[in-house]
């Protein structure tokens, strides 16, 4: 596929966006009644502004993809099918949970948990939504895998809990050893499930053959021509036109730079208490996340490919 | 239940692109407003087509055949676009099985071409929606047009009769005696999406000659024996017959 740059900002921010989120979350629902929790209310909700914005970001990004914007509602209609309606539904409404509780722990009051509880949920059910977008679509072999959802998920939360890392080293230092372990732990996760569905994309046998694809069963069959010599839509959409050397060298790059120096960076910026390190983990990793994205839908091969291989 | 659709006869398509022209002249000059065509006259000219014809060689010189393969939306009992489609735009019509796009209400987020394992769906880069091979479901519904002329343009541009149309679930139609007497097939059976449109495989061309065809075995001549036949290429043969 021919990497849509509105789709790869659109899953990485919200991503983060969501990851923070449950960080967020998951702290209040830690911190129990302790002293610490009646302090943490600017923090939570200064989070949940991140958070928010994150998400809107993403957003907005998702609307550059669409030819008629202004239709964009329309796109909410068929979530009995859909997923991409589903995603639809689910994003505004997880940005609705995530502004209120945001002013619930500014405002300081008693609801958050439950508003908390049902974002979660929300925030769950967007990460299913934005993974199964993928893997329904049966004949992109690479993304047909739970993998993927497991990836989208791994993957979001492991850049919100690094920038959960940041924000606290700037406004509740007492959590920043935990958040700096819990992400490390999810991004170790994240390498072995990306890691895996590498493995098993770099196995794959394409189902559909150019045989299959206009059903004459002889072994040589070479395409002489694909019916016009300019571009069209097929050739622009489904295909990366990038060099297998340069794929390669993206897939090295994420794998650099949404893992090991990420997690180099918090390790230094913990030790040293150096924010800054902390940011740049942030960022590092955000950077390797929209690489990986872009390799996720580079790799990924459309089996009408298969219709336009020579020119003329 | 009917299920129009088109088979597309292997054996006998030149290549000629006549149903490309036509499918583009009717589609452009219809109600639903032009296909788009970008830069026609100048060095990377593109443009929304509905149909194409590629070409493939198949085997090793000098055993080799030019194979035409004209390819449009198959228009899927089963169809993976529709589901997917976010807003409805994408649907299969109830009554004749084809497969549409409701330009008012397509956002053009391109979801369905990712669902077509075809390529048979094509971005308008200039209305921004998705456009499809619509089997010209404003000529074959039209009531004022002669009923042979009831057909998609393509059909009807074919100079060799290589685009037969009918309806594939009626077993008497013209399109399910071709598929089921000259073994039609569809694309890419191993993703289950039930392609309606068929295609007629290559045929070997070879003639048979029976015994019968050059001798004729009741010969009245013959059977009572009075005047019995010359022998191949002896004397007098001509004479009997004449």
């Amino acid at each position: 596929m021919n990497p849509p740059f509105s789709a790869i900002f659109l899953t990485t921010l919200i991503g983060a966006g969501q990851g923070l989120f449950l960080v967020l979350f998951g702290t209040e629902l830690w911190l129990g009644a302790s002293a610490m929790a009646s302090r943490a209310h600017t923090f939570l909700g200064i989070g949940s502004v991140v958070s928010l914005a994150l998400t809107a970001g993403g957003l907005i990004a998702s609307l550059f993809h669409l030819g008629q914007p202004q239709r964009a509602w329309r796109g909410m209609t068929m979530w009995r099918t859909s997923w991409l309606a589903r995603e639809g539904i689910a994003l505004p409404l997880f940005m609705a949970g995530v502004f209120f509780y945001g002013l619930a722990h500014l405002m300081e009051a008693d609801a958050t948990r439950l508003i908390g509880s049902v974002t979660a949920l929300l925030c769950l059910t967007l990460y299913v939504c934005t993974g199964m977008i993928y893997v329904c679509i049966r004949f992109l072999q690479e993304w047909a895998s739970p993998l993927t959802l497991v990836n989208y998920l791994l993957l979001g939360c492991a850049s919100g809990a690094t920038l959960a890392t940041v924000l606290a080293a700037i406004q509740a230092p007492g959590l920043v050893i935990p958040y700096a372990q819990l992400a490390t732990l999810i991004t170790l996760l994240g390498l072995v499930t990306r890691g895996a569905s590498l493995v098993r994309n770099a196995r794959l046998k394409p189902k559909s053959t150019l045989q299959s694809a206009i059903g004459i069963k002889h072994p040589r069959i070479v395409q002489k021509a694909q019916g016009f010599m300019g571009g069209s839509f097929n050739t622009r959409e489904f295909f990366h036109g990038r060099t297998v050397a340069i794929l390669r060298s993206v897939k090295w790059a994420f794998l650099l730079l949404v893992f090991p120096v990420p997690l180099l960076c918090l390790a230094m910026g913990v030790a040293q208490g150096s924010t800054s390190l902390l940011l740049a983990a942030f960022t590092i990793q955000y950077v390797g996340l929209i690489a990986e994205r872009w390799f996720f839908f580079a790799q990924a091969n459309h089996p009408q490919n298969l219709y336009y291989q020579t020119i003329s | 239940m009917t299920q129009l659709a088109l088979v597309i006869d292997l054996n006998v398509c030149v290549g000629c692109h006549a149903c490309v022209t036509s499918c583009k002249q009717w589609n452009t000059s219809g109600t639903a407003g032009a296909l788009v065509d970008l830069n026609p006259y100048g060095a990377d000219p593109n443009g929304t087509f509905f149909n194409r014809v590629q070409t493939f060689e198949v085997g090793e010189f000098p055993n080799t055949q030019t194979v035409h393969f004209p390819k449009s939306c198959l228009h899927c009992e089963d169809p993976p676009c529709v589901p997917v489609c976010p807003t409805g735009a994408s649907y299969k019509r109830a009554e004749d099985g084809i497969v549409l796009v409701d330009y008012d209400k397509c956002i053009g987020c391109k979801y369905c071409t990712w669902a077509c394992p075809y390529g048979a769906r094509e971005f308008d880069e200039q209305r921004k929606v998705m456009t499809k091979c619509t089997l010209c479901v404003d000529r074959v519904t039209d009531r004022t047009l002669p009923e042979r002329e009831r057909k998609p343009a393509c059909v009807l541009a074919c100079p060799a009769n290589a685009r037969l149309f009918g309806d594939v679930h009626d077993p008497e139609s013209v399109v399910s005696i071709a598929i089921a007497e000259r073994g039609g097939y569809q694309l890419m059976p191993e993703w289950g999406t039930r392609p309606a449109n068929h295609y007629l495989p290559r045929r070997k061309t070879e003639i048979r000659i029976h015994p019968e065809d050059l001798e004729r075995v009741d010969n009245p001549l013959k059977i009572d024996g009075k005047q019995p036949e010359a022998g191949y290429r002896s004397p007098g043969r001509e004479d009997f017959a004449t």
